[in-house]
């Protein structure tokens, strides 16, 4: 077993228990209070339960606060753009939750480099120099070569290259990274081993241990930045968010060269998926998972996508927010082709980016669309 | 209280006392003893390390305490290498606190001389436990190459003025995966409860104790603040009063 596997048994995060969630129902207003009123932005598992807390849904203005000066602090009044280009929507996983998952049948799409090439093209004219690979999981197409080919030529476009895909081995992140490639974006999903089971019925990415360990073998590959999250809706989500924190932890101490940055996915509707959800979960727990994961880690990225409203994102950026992406075609080639192929995801905020910019501007931050050079290390 | 593990040894006392500028062998023995300290250190130039009988080795009761030998004096790290290698070769003792000091007035670290000592010591299979400057990446590099604690000064050694790198070393214990001992510079007990507080794993004094009118009153005095330190640390601290500055609501446009 991993050593972080490890962690998460010996703090029994690694299955949900009632037990658990007692002890957070149980938690008062004045150990909220008590929390509070310490210096923000160190973790402690004692501090994110009580933040995390029914009770401390009371107080979520003064934690809003809090957040909000924390984050400026430490990030000044910016906020990153970054967009998500997809290659490819094929996948040989059953994820039950996703829309690509290879038990639906629609056309597929990949892009070849060119295609990509050209998406690219047209999220760089919108101003984007932060770009994210996204792909299912089609290791056949979708390699190591191929990854590190298009990394290099949009290069010419972009400052900074990062991916969501399925988990490389250490050699293959690597190549990635040398390739000009310096962040990683990968979810548990869920950090609870049956839920875990449930929802990943087949497929490489049924193994549980073999995800968890990914992130460690990216960080010791050298990537810049590890983008952590779960997929909220799965499982009970403050028992998630103490996993999510005891994996940045982990990472953050041990690999310290790169930064951890927190999203926050919430399960969409999606083409092709009938699934009903148990635990999903609502704008006030999200909002209140953000802060409460703020207040605990003040140098994180916190990071929102497109799946989220525009009156929420609107907020949020005055809140803790550090990235965010928009315009966002969530299906391969949904930049410069007309025809629409399969999206992972219905996205919420469709607003395009310069609306975006503009909106960060009225809340008093400013847009900031590059704040790396991949020439620094590739 | 809960005891300080370093390498595979564990600790009650969370005091570490060093074992220069005594008047006499007989005053240095009795504060020890009355500091409490299971961890005494030793400069190698200035004992006989193979020869028990050696006055200063005599007077510390090795039942009951670790001998650390250092290696001050060293100016570079590989001097610092050789001289751990000598100790362990004529004592068997494979611990050694590192201290590469080439300034010979205030005795500041060698941050660079230090990382690539440690690195060479670890691969020797020796517990080293070095001496910097309250420098957090440094500590993070030691850590990476795997020594067992990170010793930062509090300010230069000898000089008590405390802890006038207290930012630089909350960041340290923050950040840290191995034991922080805060080292050189404190000067009062209230200093050492202070860094104790902070969450320190450990201190060690010498100086203050050594050149205090009474040695051992004074080594009573440290162990009591450590512990005091200690104990407020697990307490968790009180807040200093802080109530959130009104401003425009943030939730409000959250519903129900
Ligand atoms: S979540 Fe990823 S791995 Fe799972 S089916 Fe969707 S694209 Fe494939």
């Amino acid at each position: 077993m991993s050593e972080f596997a490890q962690i998460l048994r010996d703090k029994k995060l690694d299955r949900q228990s009632p037990d658990t969630s007692t002890m957070i129902d149980n938690i008062t207003t004045d150990q909220v209070r008590r929390h509070l009123a310490q210096p923000p932005g160190r973790y402690s598992i004692d501090r994110l339960m009580a933040l995390l807390s029914p009770a401390a849904s009371e107080l979520l203005e003064e934690m809003a606060q809090q957040a909000r000066q924390l984050t400026i602090q430490r990030f000044g009044r910016t906020v990153q753009m970054y967009a998500p280009l997809y290659v490819s929507n094929v996948c040989v996983n059953s994820c039950l939750y996703c829309g690509f998952n290879c038990q639906t049948e629609f056309s597929r799409t990949r892009l070849t480099i060119d295609q990509a090439v050209k998406d690219g093209k047209v999220i760089a004219s919108e101003g984007f120099r932060h770009i994210l690979l996204v792909s299912g999981e089609d290791t056949k197409y979708v390699t190591n070569d191929y990854l590190a080919e298009l990394a290099q030529r949009l290069r010419e476009d972009f400052s900074s290259v990062s991916i969501e895909i399925y988990p490389l081995d250490e050699a293959g992140y690597k190549n990635c990274f040398d390739a000009g490639i310096d962040g990683v974006t990968l979810y548990q999903e869920t950090y609870d081993r049956d839920t875990y089971e449930r929802y990943h019925i087949a497929g490489p990415k049924a193994d549980y241990d073999q995800r968890l360990d990914s992130y460690d073998r990216a960080a010791r590959a050298g990537m810049r930045r590890l983008g952590l999250g779960v997929l909220l809706g799965l499982a009970d989500w403050r028992q998630e968010t103490l996993a999510l924190a005891e994996h940045a932890a982990y990472l953050m101490k041990k690999y310290w060269r790169s930064q951890v940055s927190f999203s926050f996915p919430r399960l969409r509707p999606a083409p092709h998926v009938a699934e009903e959800y148990e635990h999903l979960v609502g704008e006030r727990e999200l909002v209140q998972m953000m802060i409460a994961l703020r207040l605990c880690f003040a140098d994180a990225g916190i990071v929102l996508s497109t799946r989220e409203s525009a009156e929420l994102r609107n907020n949020a950026v005055n809140l803790c927010v550090t990235r965010i992406s928009a315009g966002s075609k969530t299906n391969p080639g949904g930049y410069s082709e007309e025809d629409d192929s399969t999206e992972q995801f219905v996205i919420a905020d469709d607003r395009d980016p310069s609306e975006v910019a503009k909106m960060i501007k009225r809340a008093g931050r400013e847009a900031v669309w590059k704040d790396w050079d991949t020439s620094f290390t590739a | 209280m809960e005891k300080l593990k370093i390498a595979d040894k564990e600790f009650t006392s969370r005091l570490f006392i060093g074992t220069g500028k005594y008047s006499s062998n007989a005053d240095m023995a009795k504060a020890i003893d009355a500091s409490g300290s299971e961890m005494v250190t030793v400069a190698l130039r200035r004992v006989d390390i193979r020869n028990e009988n050696d006055d200063m080795l005599a007077a510390v009761d090795r039942d009951r305490c670790v001998l650390l030998p250092n290696t001050s004096g060293a100016r570079d790290g590989e001097e610092a290498v050789r001289l751990a290698r000598l100790t362990r070769a004529a004592s068997g003792i494979n611990w050694v606190k590192l201290e590469v000091t080439p300034d010979p007035y205030y005795l500041l670290p060698d941050g660079g001389e230090t990382l690539k000592a440690a690195e060479t010591l670890v691969n020797d299979g020796f517990v080293v436990l070095p001496y910097i400057n309250a420098d957090p990446i440094l500590a993070k590099k030691l850590q990476d190459v795997g020594t067992a604690t990170v010793m930062p000064l509090a300010s230069p050694i000898g000089s008590n003025q405390g802890l006038t790198t207290r930012a630089a070393i909350e960041i340290i214990i923050e950040q840290a995966t191995v034991p922080v001992v805060v080292d050189a510079g404190l000067g009062l007990p209230s200093h050492a409860a202070e860094a104790m507080e902070m969450g320190a794993d450990a201190v060690l004094v010498n100086t203050a104790i050594a050149t205090a009118g009474d040695p051992a009153a004074m080594a009573e005095a440290f162990k009591l603040a450590t512990e005091a330190g200690r104990t407020a640390y697990l307490a968790g601290k009180a807040a200093i009063s802080k109530t959130a500055n009104a401003s425009s609501p943030l939730t409000g446009f959250l519903r129900d």
